[in-house]
């Protein structure tokens, strides 16, 4: 049915095509969260959250948002630095939708399965601090310059847990590559990485999660966006497309961290139970990942913002040398095991 | 056209001397460091080329030992550059001359 | 498709480089070498050493140049463009012209091997694996001399930058 003068193409055509969904799962997933986290903060708070737009439960809510984020007015700041201040929220979203290109959806459903999977996604992650600076700088206003320091050292700092947590996975596998991981979490959940070789892998497991709250600056590590003390931190004044630029980069990021947890610990595309496989693996993927990014949304409404100080505090001085003794007990462990 | 390593080279060459350049020309503190970070990176460019063409990972493990080495030189020296402001409320090198006779 | 992308890689790198040193504000210089170090991190992949690449991204354009950034916005430097140039600016250029062109020569007059494609073909050559045996057998000694270094250079600047009371 396809011409085979087109057959060299085809991989080409597919990679496109995959691209294509992956963009386009990434939009549907910002504006179904942005209309969940409402739901979720309302009834924490025991309100109805969005209920008109749309008709059920407001379920159109975020589409309007959408919609009149692209129709607004684009202001650039008389005194904003004009080039870097267009340039900053493509930087800061390229990094986060790169992440996307090794998360493994299903059995065959990954991007590239790169043998630095995992590393690569810390490094292009790295990128986004650059894209926040460049913003906060740029914007010459000094709400939006103290968010982007802030978020700079927090960001800067918390990568160390999260790669010294990410490498436990990586020491009972063998491997940095996505699909690997996932092929030695197979059958039931208690092969997953949580639970095996406990307590260390879920002691990483713990700190994976905190730290990689604070790379997305979500609360309690929100200090770099503390609406109550700094406006809106680094995107203070990004209006229209531009600030929903950053904010399809925050929500992008927040599944990212999400689906990296779930890769990694808990078992990927592999469902709960060896019986249950007749449920595609993508749904399990994304399932796990939504239950993780919904704790996120629980966190912000139950714990309140930390202090500068207590932050780098809790970096430095409790999840790196609880980081530092996991990896090398693992390692110990990993040894004696074998 | 065949991509060997002397295309590797003189493009590490070529970014070396811009960063030759930029040492030389340049008085901002900030910038001269840069440009150094510039020169480093062409040396990763060449050492990693000559791996590839040797097949021999040692190359590769140098511009490990170089990115660790530049990331402890940038720390001091960025924090030279710090101290240096606090005093003199200047980046400016050339303002930077008391030890000179 | 070899030479296409390490012909684009080769001209961003080197206009990029140029504007590291063209640019008179220093926070666009430093923001340019960010994607001269992107450029040259993706050389690294095509010259088959992922490993060391991402590295490069996470150490060199993540902590950096943040840490360029963070430095350049601490101390407002772009106030301080005026004098950016030195005296002995013609020299310079004459100087790293002349470097350019020796080094180009250089490569001429030095028959290196196999003018075309690589000499080896090692299957594996840039992966974790290959990297980290070679690390931790042969290179074990400088490995943790460079561990040593870092914790000076951390030592350093902490002392460096504490105000004295």
């Amino acid at each position: 049915m396809i011409p085979t003068s087109l057959t060299p193409y085809l991989p080409l055509l597919i990679s496109v095509i995959y691209t294509a969904g992956v963009v386009g799962f990434v939009f549907l997933f910002v504006l179904f969260a942005n209309w969940w986290e409402r739901k979720v903060s309302a009834h924490m708070q025991d309100r109805l959250g969005p209920m008109e737009t749309g008709g059920w439960h407001g379920w159109a809510q975020a589409l309007a948002d959408a919609i009149k984020l692209l129709l607004k007015e684009d202001i650039i700041p008389a005194a904003a630095d004009r080039k870097l201040f267009k340039l900053a929220p493509y930087v800061v979203f390229t990094g986060s939708l790169a992440g996307f290109a090794v998360i493994p959806f299903g059995a065959g459903l990954i991007g590239t399965d790169l043998n630095i999977g995992l590393f690569y996604v810390v490094a292009v992650s790295s990128m986004v601090v650059i894209g926040i600076l460049m913003a906060g700088w740029a914007s010459n206003n000094k709400w939006a310059l103290y968010g982007a320091m802030r978020s700079a050292a927090q960001m800067v700092s918390y990568e160390i847990p999260v790669a010294l947590s990410l490498l436990i996975p990586v020491i009972m596998t063998g491997s940095l590559s996505m699909q690997e991981i996932v092929a030695a979490q197979e059958g039931g959940f208690w092969h997953w990485f949580v639970f095996r070789s406990a307590p260390f892998s879920l002691i990483a497991f713990v700190i994976y999660f905190w730290a990689s709250l604070a790379e997305v600056n979500r609360t309690p590590f929100d200090i770099p966006e503390a609406d109550s003390e700094l406006v809106a931190g680094y995107f203070t004044e990004y209006s229209g497309m531009r600030f929903a630029m950053f904010f399809l980069a925050e929500y992008g990021n927040m599944f990212i961290v999400s689906a990296i947890a779930a890769t990694v610990f808990l078992g990927g595309w592999q469902p709960l139970l060896p019986a249950l496989d007749f449920i595609p693996g993508p749904i399990w993927f994304v399932g796990k990942a939504m239950f993780l990014v919904f704790i996120q949304m629980w966190l912000r409404w139950t714990l309140p913002r930390l202090r500068v100080d207590q932050l780098m505090h809790v970096c430095w001085k409790i999840f790196m040398p609880f980081a530092f003794a996991n990896l090398m007990l693992v390692g110990l462990w990993q040894v004696l095991v074998q | 056209m065949i991509i060997s390593l002397n295309h590797y080279l003189v493009l590490a060459a070529l970014l070396f001397s811009i960063g030759v350049a930029g040492v030389l020309t340049r008085r901002n503190a900030i910038i001269i460091f840069a440009s150094i970070e510039l020169m480093m990176n062409a040396v990763n460019l060449a050492f990693v080329a000559f791996a590839r063409h040797w097949g021999d990972v040692g190359g590769q493990i140098f511009v490990f030992f170089i990115i660790a080495v530049a990331a402890a030189e940038v720390a001091v020296g960025l924090a030279i550059i710090v101290v240096l402001f606090r005093h003199r409320e200047t980046v400016n090198i050339d303002k930077v001359n008391l030890l000179k006779w | 498709m070899e030479a296409f992308f390490f012909l684009l890689l080769a001209v961003v790198s080197i206009f990029s480089g140029l504007m590291v040193i063209l640019q008179k504000s220093p926070v666009a210089s430093v923001l340019f070498l960010v994607l001269t170090l992107v450029c040259v991190a993706a050389l690294f992949v095509m010259l088959s050493a992922p490993f060391i690449a991402a590295i490069q991204v996470i150490i060199y354009a993540g902590a950096i140049m943040v840490l360029f950034l963070f430095v350049l916005m601490l101390l407002n430097l772009q106030r301080f463009t005026e004098g950016a140039w030195s005296r002995f600016q013609i020299t310079g250029v004459v100087v790293a012209a002349v470097l350019a062109v020796v080094t180009a020569l250089l490569l001429r007059a030095v028959p290196l091997p196999a003018d075309s494609g690589f000499l080896r073909e090692t299957p594996g050559l840039g992966s974790v694996e290959a990297v980290g045996l070679s690390l931790f057998t042969e290179y074990l000694l400088p490995f943790e001399i460079a561990s040593f270094l870092l914790l000076a250079g951390i030592i350093g600047a902490v002392i460096l930058s504490r105000r004295r009371p």
